[in-house]
């Protein structure tokens, strides 16, 4: 007998890491994916039982896949011909033959099928999203509603929607052929870099960093990595969310006021993530044009491997910024941009990138742009321009922690 | 197999305006349609235009008859076709290729009833 504590660690362990694998394995068999989930569920249920007496098995994830591609087999014989759903598309190398059920030395690996179905083009965004963290990551309906700040029954009518879109106007389960691949990936990294950024900074809420989804986005870009080692924006992903989570721990103070990295202490920094994050920067940006995630990833890197806020070379930085504009014109990156300048060439230039900015429609209502002015103009002198700027982000700014951070800055100012 | 609608929705204003040359480009687009789709697994079963929005007739409840469209908007339905396409990503192939210069299209799955 194995201690049932070791054994509920060796499954959520395993539900971690392979989950995925497993239903994808599953659906070859069920070509449904409400079916594949179930029977990869039961599974991870046998396996708390099975494994107290027979132990946790060498390959987890093989066990796993064998016994929910057993599962679904014998689903599929009780439905016979009364089969209901309308089953997923797949090519014919996709299908399961019987030999495969058996054997579990060469299960393929159908992650990067699933994945890309999950992340189709003909679903919107959210969908996208919903679906990546359930059928990837096992996330049940209530932990993704969680994350979104949405209801329960508003994620799952999501879920199902999305689930029957992929069945009825026939999404394939498949890799996209090559020609679309770069295409398809770019959609798969937003959803990833998108959990990440939502994790990061949360757009309200008293908690900075929501954990779990940062974990979640990290262990996927290390899975597309994994998939597709040789593609120069999955590795610009991968070190993009490195080099940013590098600094989680030193985000905020033990009050839980927002550090500015000016504040930070850069010997907390994760120095083996930014290790591995600065490597794979070199990689990604061999990518021809380099994608926005090795940029964004290069600007990280400049910032992680000064010694000191002070030693940072923001000439460098404006210049990544001034590239990554050119690719990728958006006016967050042209705001950042102007920050960038600001520091490189004194508040006077950055002030005057900046009010370059005022009028870009995308910007209005969004709060670092007065929070990104007040600083400047607090760095000129100009004390009342500045409170009227600090006041104006305020206004914008729902997240209770930066909110902290621009009332201190506001007070620091004085009285008007 | 199945069987998508490829709906054709445009700004009919630049139809009234367009030159016999415009014209002349986009029967030949909409003639070169099922070849190129083709190309892609799609077959196209049928299709056609409508006359232009000025000339329909809403019937609102059963009873409510009304002249125009039934929803007022900028880019109106003036044309379909139905084709026959391996999956989705196909159908979406031929509904990039397909002529709509003043707009775009839809695909939407035909409905089986078995």
């Amino acid at each position: 007998m194995t201690d049932a504590s070791a054994v509920a660690a060796a499954v959520a362990d395993a539900h971690r890491r392979e989950w995925a694998f497993v239903l994808a394995a599953t659906v070859r068999v069920t070509r449904d994916l409400d079916t594949a989930e179930e029977c990869a569920q039961e599974a991870f249920a046998a396996a708390l039982t099975d494994w107290r007496s027979s132990g946790v098995p060498e390959r987890p994830g093989a066990w796993l896949t064998t016994a929910a591609k057993r599962r679904a087999l014998n689903v599929l014989r009780h439905q016979g011909v009364e089969h209901r759903y309308l089953p997923l598309l797949m090519e014919d190398d996709a299908v399961a033959g019987p030999d495969e059920v058996s054997g579990v030395d060469d299960i393929p690996d159908d992650r990067l099928r699933l994945i890309a179905t999950c992340c189709h083009p003909a679903l919107d965004r959210t969908a996208q999203v919903a679906l990546t963290l359930r059928l990837m990551c096992g996330l049940s309906t209530a932990e993704v509603a969680r994350a979104f700040l949405v209801s329960e029954p508003t994620m799952a009518a999501r879920i199902t929607r999305a689930k029957k879109k992929i069945a009825v106007a026939r999404i394939p389960y498949r890799v996209p052929p090559a020609a679309e691949l770069p295409e398809r990936v770019d959609a798969v990294l937003a959803v990833v870099h998108l959990l990440f950024t939502t994790g990061h900074t949360t757009p309200s809420g008293d908690e900075l960093v929501r954990r779990d989804l940062v974990e979640r986005s990290l262990e996927l870009a290390r899975m597309l990595r994994r998939l597709l080692p040789g593609d120069p924006a999955v590795a610009g992903l991968l070190a993009l969310l490195l080099l940013t989570d590098a600094r989680r721990e030193t985000r905020t103070g033990p009050d839980g006021r927002l550090l500015l990295m000016e504040e930070q202490d850069r010997a907390r920094w994760d120095s083996r993530a930014i290790a591995e994050g600065a490597a794979l920067v070199r990689e990604a940006l061999r990518g021809r044009p380099p994608s926005r995630y090795a940029l964004q990833a290069a600007i990280a890197a400049v910032h992680a491997e000064s010694p000191s806020w002070n030693d940072t070379d923001w000439r460098e930085i404006a210049a990544l910024y001034e590239v990554l504009v050119q690719l990728w014109p958006s006016p967050v990156v042209a705001l950042n941009r102007a920050v960038a300048i600001g520091f490189a060439c004194g508040a006077d230039a950055g002030l005057a990138a900046v009010d370059a900015l005022a009028d870009d429609r995308q910007l209005a209502g969004y709060g670092y742009l007065p929070a990104a002015r007040a600083d400047f103009l607090r760095r000129l002198g100009r004390v009342d321009e500045a409170r009227t700027a600090y006041t104006e982000a305020l206004a914008l700014t729902e997240n209770a922690v930066e909110r902290d951070f621009l009332a201190g800055r506001l007070t620091a100012l004085g009285p008007p | 197999m199945t069987q998508y609608m490829i709906l054709i929705y445009e700004d009919e204003a630049q139809y009234a305006t367009a030159t016999p040359d415009v014209f002349g480009e986009i029967m030949e687009a909409h003639n070169a349609f099922p070849a190129a789709a083709e190309q892609h697994g799609v077959k196209v079963l049928g299709g056609n235009a409508l006359q232009s929005t000025g000339t329909a007739t809403s019937i609102r409840g059963g009873s409510d008859v009304t002249d125009g469209p039934f929803v007022e908007t900028k880019e109106v339905l003036g044309g379909y076709y139905l084709v026959e396409a391996p999956d989705l990503d196909a159908a979406l192939a031929a509904g990039k290729l397909c002529p709509a210069r003043f707009g775009g299209v839809e695909v939407r799955p035909v409905m089986t009833f078995e």
